[in-house]
């Protein structure tokens, strides 16, 4: 007992600290993109007579009184504001139709006829918007508008035109991007791991540390470096227009060539190291075994070292991926207009729109497709270790 | 008079400043089983890789059914090879391994299977064929790489000590097999082994090794009865090495004066002028343990120390001076460290070497 008191006090502080700033910062974006309670909680009356409405039928005089008691009821505009927001991103008109019913709701007491006062409240789907919000404290909007979707005012899951959703677009473009890295990294990443296989000793060490140097250098260095590398009058296109291989400057920066490669650059240790590590498992008599066998250099690659190899290059794929998929600052710095990828999207909620909602949303679908790849990839490496 | 099957001439290995096979010269016929023999780096593996191709003689020629082959890469060259650690492929199956040579050759899939059928039922595997190394015991993963170095009919079979991490009773019983094998389909095959009683039992000819020279090369018989050097006599079973000087020499043989003023009498050839210092081999079987003098040579020894080895007692015996190894009768087991007895051998189980 107490050797597990004292394991658990020495891992104690790690837990704290995951719980504090990992475990409870996602519980709350998680809780943020599924929740709107402000409306449920500021027109308690007014929830529950929408209970009972079908949605379609006119606004009965039942509806009117509920709203205004409870409007009457509210008294920081705090509250009010949040849920003119609320109510403004389903139907808009509400900014201006709430600020005037709260000011004539606060003028006089009594019973107040809201369809004299503007006519919208006559209408169906202003009432729609207010059932929507106060329903549950719940919605789904965000997750729904996270994949470019939305519920009609009849409640049906309908597409948003690409006009005004394209964040399904993004993600589709975020992981082509992340597909093209892992490409480059496999191409690149697989000759490398077998050379620094073959190699003994410090040229064996050197090799390691110069793809994962890349990985210890600051992020504003490296890109500071690509800038300098890529741009048009940057070495590699005056060393390629030296040589004579090239007339006019090849076009290496703000665009997707220049994002695969400074990903690449990057995420390169994350396949050589697995590949190289499965690699060096692989009995060295096994080569020369399929030579003595009558297999030519090419084929014992084909049939004995690629298959062996397959699960590193498996392995190292999925983590190059899983981790391109969430890159922010790279792609933001070195890409063009066309090839923001979600995060900057999530971003641009998070930061500059202020809503945490949909920054939730679209962070939760991207923990999602993380989450799926690292099952496949916890399946198959575990696979590999149960043998006996 | 018939060109040897294969011919090593006057081959060298170095790596830098390092030489590890120096100026060497075997032949060896077709149909032979030849063990090359020798401690750790005596060159023995380096020879075997000079002719699989995986090495290439820095100087000299490696020919082979009188084409030389040092230049030839190794799949080229048509050997069948066993290596130490079996090397089978961990992704195939038994079948697929054994067959992959024959898939190399361009052989058809109906008569692969056929071959691989065979070639299987020749090392009691057949019911194995679906599974893969990993399932298989150390014994029977050997049987499987012997199957597959045989399965496309090389014309020659190296074996880079194939049965050095199996247990003696498995070893014996390979042992066996492969020298059935090696009569049963008339292979050519060469031995690496570091165990001398393994080349004894399984060799038609035995190479010795020693430091990249072969020290010596004859039939297991010739090695161990008439060692040319006092290394193959040692390295060979268990020998007492006796360093003496000629006192006469003449038709009967010659007296040998040892150390500690013992004289005795060595049978061997003219040639060997009084005066000389020279070494003899006496094998410790040869050495009868008596309390009375039983042949020419016999001295009186005190027993330093006895070791029963289940089938023989081994002795460490000291004559006035000289350290003497005997192979005992059990029944002498009552004779114990420092009681006294008579040793006696006869002249002829004493063999000159060359100091």
């Amino acid at each position: 007992m107490g050797k597990r008191l004292a394991a658990i006090g020495l891992i104690a502080p790690l837990l704290v600290f995951l719980a504090l700033f990992f475990v409870w910062p996602l519980a709350i974006m998680m809780s943020n993109a599924v929740s709107s309670p402000g409306a449920v909680r500021a027109l308690p009356a007014t929830a529950e007579v929408l209970g009972d409405w079908d949605r379609t039928s006119p606004p009965t005089a039942e509806m009117q009184t509920a709203l205004v008691d409870d409007l009457r009821a509210i008294d920081d505009d705090q509250t009010v504001g949040d849920i003119t927001r609320q109510l403004n991103s389903a139907k808009s008109g509400f900014r201006t139709l709430m600020a005037k019913t709260v000011s004539a709701v606060r003028e006089d007491t009594g019973a107040l006829d809201l369809v004299a006062l503007d006519k919208r409240w006559g209408q169906v789907p202003f009432w729609q918007a207010i059932a929507a919000a106060t329903a549950s404290p719940y919605t789904d909007r965000n997750l729904l508008a996270a994949i470019d979707m939305a519920r009609s005012p009849t409640g049906e899951i309908v597409s948003l035109p690409a006009t005004a959703s394209a964040n399904l677009a993004i993600l589709q473009r975020t992981f082509v991007i992340a597909a093209g890295t892992t490409l480059a990294c496999i191409l690149i990443g697989f000759p490398y791991a077998m050379v620094a296989a073959s190699a003994t000793g410090w040229k064996r060490q050197a090799m390691l540390a110069a793809v994962l140097l890349p990985l210890w250098t600051s992020l504003l260095v490296r890109t500071a470096a690509w800038f300098i590398l890529l741009q048009d009058s940057g070495l590699i296109n005056r060393l390629l227009q030296a040589l004579g291989l090239i007339d006019a400057p090849l076009a290496l920066l703000f665009n997707r060539t220049g994002v695969i490669i400074a990903m690449t650059h990057v995420l390169l240790p994350f396949m050589v190291l697995p590949i190289f590590s499965v690699l060096i498992a692989i009995p060295a008599n096994l080569l020369p075994a399929a030579a003595s066998l009558g297999a030519n250099p090419l084929r014992a690659f084909w049939r004995v070292l690629l298959p062996l190899s397959l699960r590193g290059v498996v392995s190292g794929s999925l983590l190059v991926f899983m981790a391109a998929i969430g890159y922010y600052i790279t792609p933001a710095l070195i890409g063009g207009p066309t090839d923001q990828m979600i995060s900057s999207v999530i971003a641009f909620y998070a930061t500059g729109a202020a809503n945490w909602g949909m920054a939730g949303a679209l962070g939760i679908v991207l923990l999602v497709a993380t989450i799926a790849l690292y099952v496949v990839y916890d399946r198959l490496s575990s696979s590999g270790t149960e043998r006996p | 008079m018939t060109q040897p099957y294969i011919r090593f001439d006057k081959v060298t290995k170095a790596y830098g400043d390092f030489t590890v096979v120096e100026d060497l010269d075997l032949d060896i016929g077709k149909g032979e089983f030849v063990s090359l023999l020798g401690p750790s780096g005596s060159g023995k593996t380096t020879l075997l890789m000079m002719l699989a191709g995986f090495e290439p003689p820095t100087r000299g020629a490696v020919i082979v059914d009188e084409k030389r082959i040092d230049q030839l890469p190794p799949h080229r060259r048509n050997m069948g090879i066993v290596f130490q650690s079996y090397a089978l492929f961990p992704h195939m199956t038994v079948a697929a391994n054994v067959a992959f040579p024959l898939e190399m050759r361009g052989v058809s899939k109906a008569n692969r299977k056929q071959l691989v059928d065979r070639a299987l039922d020749m090392v009691q595997l057949g019911a194995m064929a679906d599974r893969k190394p990993s399932q298989l015991s150390g014994g029977q993963q050997q049987r499987v790489a012997l199957a597959r170095a045989l399965v496309f009919e090389p014309a020659v079979v190296l074996m880079d000590e194939p049965l050095g991490a199996l247990d003696k009773q498995l070893r014996e019983q390979m042992q066996l097999d492969i020298r059935d094998l090696h009569k049963r389909l008339d292979l050519t095959i060469i031995f690496v082994t570091h165990d001398q009683s393994e080349a004894l039992t399984m060799s038609d000819r035995i190479a010795v090794f020693n430091k990249g020279q072969i020290e010596q090369i004859g039939t297991p018989n010739e090695i161990y009865d008439h060692p040319t050097s006092r290394f193959v006599a040692d390295f060979i079973g268990e020998t007492n090495l006796l360093d003496g000087t000629i006192e006469t020499s003449n038709a009967n043989g010659l007296t040998l004066s040892l150390p500690g003023g013992k004289r005795i009498l060595v049978a061997a050839g003219s040639g060997n002028p009084a005066g000389k210092a020279v070494t003899i081999s006496l094998r410790p079987e040869k050495i009868r343990l008596g309390h009375e003098a039983a042949s020419t040579n016999s001295m009186p020894v005190t027993i330093l120390d006895s070791v029963y080895h289940g089938d023989h007692l081994r002795m460490v015996l000291d004559a006035e001076g000289t350290r003497l190894i005997a192979k005992a009768d059990r029944r002498f087991g009552d004779l114990k460290p420092g009681s006294t007895a008579v040793a006696s051998f006869d002249p002829v189980d004493c063999w000159l070497v060359r100091s």
